[in-house]
């Protein structure tokens, strides 16, 4: 039995808390009208949560501006609408809409920085959300208010109560706006992405807060995200949108279990798992890319990218949401879903990584690299103050063998970046060396290294957007590199070389005419590789090469890199803080926290146990899209201490959830070799007791333990 | 808070010692010119040399340097050619009368500048703000020396409503103060209530605003309270600043209206080459930009918690 | 300055196309603002008023023909005074009309020589930092020391009043205002991914500074250029007024109102029009920058 249910979207469930009906949102620009969001239905009852996950420009951030009637001036709603416990948003006087506002509904942005007023203290910031909604006076908001911090896990609530949001880090800073959102007493919260900067272990404590508070207060959710794996440990429900439209949605687990439309499986087997690599489960990518659409084309909006697709069925008309399991209430937007549902996906058989060959190619030794802390001009000139340092490397030491790939994992502040800079040689190490083909490039800046050097070590950024000159067209910038590289001087060769390296990025060659702003983040990511690639370089550093691009065009660029270094016998350098991304790609991996390297070893190595405890909380962290999946939570307390003032001992005591004792606290950390070959942890707790320690995920071999 | 005072200190004397070496080494290096500055053009050789002995111009630069910065410093600023009096009677008369016109001038600005800003700021895109921006244009492209002469057309020489000068020469007039206030007031206007539309534009866009609209804060007071105190910060900042471009403001307008200020001194001495009251003008002026700069830092600093409690 | 701009826009596929192509759109894109296309009418129509001046002017600017002459009335051969004649018995449409030139000729190169030199200074202390950055800002900083017009007029009472030193003083007074706006933004471009990947192909400081960098600066300076051009003109125009502007007979409008408004209150018409001249032009530089700032926001 399927059933249709845009037309009576609310009858499933009684008496929602909110109810979208059949809403479209379109923006007016300088380029026409655009659909943003078109004909929406969601309901959710009182104390229930709902995930909603998107890429980017799929309409999600529109919904819930579009649920809190606060679309911008150039939205128009076209269709459908908003009720808020039964009323229409639309018919709401400016007072009844200002007391849903906060009072019925309150919202927790992205950017919590940005989201709190600079110039206001943050308990006047906390009282404005409780006086205005609440008949209580200003005394009693502010007690609420400082209860409402102590709820929230913030500790020191005077001093919090009385700072200014600058003074606060980013995760406090979105405790205190998920507090100010509690204060109104709302029945349903809405979360637009409310994680999104913060470091992973952060995340997950925040994460951890908002299911708590959940419980605690009964409040409705509504939980927007591009991430996978946070929806799955927060919701009950997930909708997945692409191209303003729903296309899938239904219980969790249903949803990640068996998914009912192609781009919801699409997305689920382009993201690397932590707990997977590529031999047990390659990276199927999504062709193409999320296209902006101007006008909507009849049919599935998915379909140019879909390998399921058929012309004259999935072109045609207005595609239903139908129920594809009627007691779950689990609907997909898919004319074929009953056709492809058996198409599971069956392991390739994976080539191995070919043979890693012994050859070292690339020696760090006790590389330290020290920033001083810029007193500003006249005041150092005054004041003998002694000169403050950032240590943003110390002692750092590993080896790269020719044609493997080494990934350095870190969260931000661990000086992952700056070695990418020192190697550069954009920045020159205080101490120690870094030994490639017999020359030390540890102090040796770029501007002094010859073409020979600099062509065989290339570097690949993380931002797209910035990666390329916007004034010079594609084919300028790679001639350019080429040129510079003596690979090739003539007009016609340098011509058939640039065809060559947009060949070998599979871009077409018409791209070289055009100019970066036509290209979109994944093209333009190609083409930095392609420039990477020009002077057939003997290593190549990827400084987060995929995390600026949306999850479905992630893969196809990571399937790009393994196999460009495949064919090319190249040595990656990978830098990331995503986990699932190294354990897919890497040969070896070397965990950084605060400048200092915790742990390393083969991928293999370091993903099972024994851990160290940072790489433990760090495995357990990582959002995994897999509801299905068990695995010990561990919750980091506090934040990452700022890199100006490390703390002695091991840097990682101040939040170590295995922390010893006193020793922790004032020695530096013996660097271990584990029993299994070239695993090195640098931690006190002795190698026997590491070597104790159970897998973080449910596999078999490894002891329960509750932390 | 004290360190940064201190810090506007130190650079206000550094930047005046920088200067008094530029002054110096303009128009007191040569001791030749200084001579002919004093004396006047048919003074003889002798006339010269005598006068330049007797005023210990044969010394080395750097002991005349020190000599001449140490005068300056204790307020000996030297005889006045042309009022034949002490440049620093001359000096402290004529200053305190634009300072009149100073006041007058910030008193009639920051009302009608940063409320035509902020009104056109939070109406953006409607017909009351695209007035206001093009009165702003137009008010800003007439220079004052042309604001001065249309203003006086319209007022004294076809309405007869105002004074053609301001003299003053039977004491304090407010009559007379009208026309040289509105032609500074005019052109400086525009400049400022743009400034401040464009900086209430940008406060309305920022997410806490938005926080705080979705909080359920009255909309009155999401302006009051959220967004006038971010974005008045910068065109304060930039109203102290203009005191720099005042200064050019009040030459032309002081030498149009005759009156007897700080700006038609510069101009007076400029013209009759009187090298000690030029000197004196120049540093004045100097000391006037920087300390106001300075103010306008430390008044930056102060209102922007950010940097305050850094 | 051609060492090391052997750059990207002369090489491979269509190097020029991307500089010629951009510059294209970029006037086309003016006509997207209305604003910006009236600005762009005023200037066009003063710069062939200026180019045309010996076509256009009724008369001599110098002759002496008939003093106090009031608008409308004709001289004693029979000629039309549109405009009126000064104390001297000059033509003020003819006066205006030359007037023109000389305005159009000293603004914009003086502008040009400030932005050479605060393109160059602000470049280096942006993308050189360190004590080049300090000792250049220090240097600005000491010249913004001196409120504008008192700086000019301590150069002309030093040196003399010439049409080459008002461009020296205008360069001096301008330059530090370009250099931190072109610091501002190198210290921004700077930090862009594109800049790290030109040092690590080894391109020298000088094609990063000028081919990587500066071409991404062009939109916010072009703006800022239309508004400097109206201000350097107003401030020929005051020193004219003040009587430290080129020596007479040469027209010039800021000298014709000073000239003459001893007079004003007597014949307007002497001062009124060429202050409508002045304030026309500036007007139109203000339209012009108003309207592309809209365009290079958008962009």
């Amino acid at each position: 039995m399927s059933l249709v249910l845009d037309r009576e979207p609310t009858r499933t469930i009684p008496a929602p808390l909110i109810a979208v009906e059949d809403l479209s949102v379109t923006y007016s620009g300088r380029h026409g009208v655009v659909p943003a969001v078109a004909r929406v239905s969601l309901a959710l009852a009182p104390g229930q949560s709902l995930g909603v996950v998107g890429e980017s420009g799929c309409g999600k951030s529109t919904l819930a501006l579009a649920i809190m009637a606060y679309l911008a001036e150039n939205a128009e709603i076209t269709s459908g609408r908003v009720r808020f416990k039964g009323s229409d948003m639309a018919s709401m006087s400016p007072e009844e809409l200002r007391q849903v506002r906060g009072g019925g509904m309150a919202m927790v942005f992205q950017e919590p920085g940005a989201a709190l007023n600079p110039s206001m203290r943050i308990v006047d910031q906390l009282v404005e959300a409780a006086v205005y909604h609440r008949e209580i006076d200003e005394g009693t908001a502010r007690r609420e208010a400082g209860e409402m911090l102590r709820d929230v896990g913030l500790p020191d609530v005077e001093r919090i109560l009385g700072s200014y949001p600058h003074q606060l880090s980013g995760g406090q800073q979105q405790r205190a706006v998920i507090a100010m959102a509690l204060l109104g007493h709302p029945s349903l919260l809405l979360l637009d992405e409310p994680t999104t900067n913060l470091d992973v272990t952060v995340e997950a404590s925040v994460v951890e807060l908002i299911g708590h508070l959940r419980r605690r207060h009964g409040t409705g959710l509504i939980y927007i995200s591009h991430n996978l794996g946070l929806i799955a440990q927060v919701c009950d429900r997930v909708a997945v949108m692409y191209a303003g439209e729903i296309v899938e949605e239904g219980p969790i687990d249903a949803v990640f279990a068996a998914p009912k439309h192609p781009y919801t499986a699409g997305l689920l087997r382009c993201i690397p798992q932590p707990h997977t690599d590529k031999t047990e489960r390659k990276l199927r990518p999504i062709r193409g890319q999320v296209d902006q659409l101007l006008t909507r084309l009849p049919g599935c909006g998915f379909a140019a990218r879909c390998d399921h697709a058929v012309a004259g069925r999935c072109d045609q008309g207005e595609l239903p949401l139908v129920d594809v399991d009627a007691g779950a209430r689990h609907l997909s937007r898919c004319i074929r879903w009953m056709e492809i549902a058996d198409a599971t996906e069956t392991p390739d058989d994976q080539a191995d990584a070919g043979g890693v060959r012994d050859e070292v190619l690339l020696t760090v030794r006790d590389l330290d690299k020290f920033y001083p802390v810029e007193e500003s001009g006249l005041a150092s000139l005054f004041g003998g103050r002694p000169r403050r340092v950032v240590k943003a490397n110390q002692r750092l030491s590993f080896r790269v063998r020719r044609g493997q790939t080494l990934a350095i994992v870190g969260e931000s502040g661990c000086g992952k970046s700056t070695f990418a800079k020192v190697l550069m040689g954009l920045e020159q190490a205080t101490a120690g060396s870094i030994e490639l083909a017999g020359l030390d490039l540890a102090t040796l800046a770029v501007d002094k290294r010859d073409s020979v050097l600099l062509r065989s070590l290339q570097i690949v950024f993380q931002n797209p957007d910035e990666t390329l000159n916007p004034c010079y067209s594609i084919g300028t910038q790679i001639g350019r590199v080429i040129r510079k590289f003596g690979i090739a001087r003539a007009r016609g060769q340098v011509q058939q070389e640039i065809k060559r390296l947009l060949a070998l990025t599979r871009l077409p060659a018409t791209l070289a005419a055009r100019r970066p702003h036509q290209l979109s983040g994944g093209q333009k990511q190609r083409v930095a590789i392609a420039r990477a690639f020009a002077g057939r370089p003997s290593t190549v550093v990827a400084d987060e090469p995929v995390s600026s691009l949306d999850v479905s065009v992630r893969a196809a660029i990571i399937e790009l890199l393994v196999d460009l270094q495949t064919s090319e016998g190249t040595t990656l350098l990978m830098i990331s803080h995503d986990l699932g991304l190294v354990r897919y790609m890497a040969d070896r991996v070397v965990v950084m926290y605060l400048g200092q390297i915790m742990e390393s070893g083969t991928t293999a190595e370091v993903f099972a146990p024994p851990y160290h405890p940072y790489t433990e909380a760090l495995l357990s962290a990582v959002p995994v899209a897999d509801p299905a999946l068990r695995r010990r939570r561990i919750v980091l307390e506090g934040e990452i201490p700022s890199a100006m003032a490390p703390p002695s001992g091991c840097p990682f005591h101040t939040r170590c959830h295995r922390k010893l004792g006193a020793a922790c606290e004032t020695q530096k950390p013996p660097e271990q070799r584990m029993a299994d070959g070239s695993h090195r942890i640098t931690c006190h707790i002795p190698a026997a007791e590491l070597a104790q320690m159970g897998d973080i995920f449910g596999k078999p071999g490894g002891r329960r333990d509750d932390t | 808070m004290p360190r940064i005072v201190f810090r506007r200190l130190v650079y206000l004397i550094a930047t005046m010692l920088a200067a008094s070496l530029i002054l110096f080494g303009l128009f007191e290096l040569s001791p030749e010119s200084v001579a002919v500055d004093a004396l006047g053009q048919f003074s003889t050789q002798e006339q010269r040399m005598l006068w330049l002995e007797q005023n210990g111009y044969f010394e080395p630069a750097y002991v005349r340097y020190f000599a001449w910065l140490g005068k300056f410093v204790t307020g000996d600023l030297g005889m006045s050619r042309v009022f034949n009096a002490p440049v620093a009677k001359v000096l402290v008369d004529r200053l305190s009368a634009t300072g009149i016109l100073a006041l007058f001038f910030f008193a009639t600005l920051i009302p009608i500048s940063l409320t035509l800003g902020v009104i056109a700021g939070i109406q953006r895109g409607t017909l009351v703000d695209r007035a206001i921006t093009l009165f702003c244009v137009i008010t800003t492209s007439i220079p004052p020396f042309a604001s001065t002469v249309l203003l006086s057309t319209i007022f004294v020489f076809s309405l007869h409503l105002l004074p053609g000068t301001s003299g003053m020469i039977d004491g304090f007039s407010f009559r007379e103060l009208i026309m040289p206030v509105t032609a500074l007031v005019l052109y400086d206007l525009g400049y400022v209530a743009r400034m401040t539309r464009a900086s209430m534009i940008d406060v309305m866009a920022r997410p806490y605003i938005r926080t705080a609209v979705l909080k359920g804060v009255p909309y009155p007071v999401v302006i009051l309270r959220h967004a006038l105190r971010n974005a008045l910060i910068a065109p304060f900042t930039v109203i102290m600043l203009h005191v720099n471009w005042l200064i050019g403001g009040v030459i032309v307008v002081e030498l149009f209206f005759a009156y007897k200020g700080f700006g038609s001194l510069i101009l007076e001495a400029t013209l009759s080459r009187d090298l000690f009251l030029l000197e004196a003008c120049t540093m004045t002026a100097v000391v006037i930009a920087v300390a106001t700069q300075s103010l306008a830092d430390i008044a930056y600093t102060f209102l922007n918690p950010r940097i305050r409690f850094k | 300055m051609t060492t090391g701009i052997d750059a990207p826009e002369r090489s491979a596929l269509g190097g020029e196309e991307s500089r010629v192509a951009g510059f294209i759109s970029g006037v086309g894109r003016l006509r997207e603002s209305p604003i910006a296309m009236i600005g762009l009418a005023i200037v066009l129509f003063w710069v062939l008023v200026a180019i045309f001046a010996p076509l256009l002017a009724p008369m001599s600017p110098t002759a002496t023909i008939r003093p106090m002459a009031l608008p409308g009335t004709r001289g004693p051969g029979g000629q039309l005074f549109l405009l009126g004649a000064d104390h001297l018995g000059r033509d003020v449409l003819s006066r205006i009309i030359y007037g023109a030139r000389t305005v159009l000729i000293y603004a914009p190169i003086a502008t040009a020589c400030a932005y050479v030199v605060g393109v160059v200074a602000g470049l280096l202390a942006g993308y050189r930092q360190g004590w080049v950055d300090d000792l250049l800002a220090r240097i600005g900083d000491l010249i913004l020391a001196f409120p504008a017009l008192v700086l000019y007029i301590v150069i002309i009472a030093k040196f003399g009043s010439s049409g080459l030193n008002i461009i020296l003083a205008v360069t001096l007074a301008s330059g530090p205002g370009v250099m931190r706006i072109v610091r501002g933004m190198v210290l921004d471009i700077r930090n862009r991914a594109f800049v790290a990947a030109a040092q690590v192909r080894g391109e020298s400081a000088w094609h990063i500074m000028f081919a990587e960098i500066l071409p991404n600066a062009t939109g916010p300076l072009i703006v800022d250029a239309c508004l400097r051009l109206g201000y350097v003109t107003i401030a020929i125009g005051t020193l004219g007024f003040l009587g430290l502007g080129l020596p007479p007979p040469n027209p010039d409008w800021g000298g014709m109102i000073s000239e003459t408004r001893q007079f004003a209150m007597i014949f307007p018409h002497m001062v009124v029009f060429p202050c409508l001249a002045v304030s026309s032009l500036v007007l139109g530089l203000n339209f012009l920058a108003d309207g592309l700032t809209d365009i290079v926001k958008r962009a």
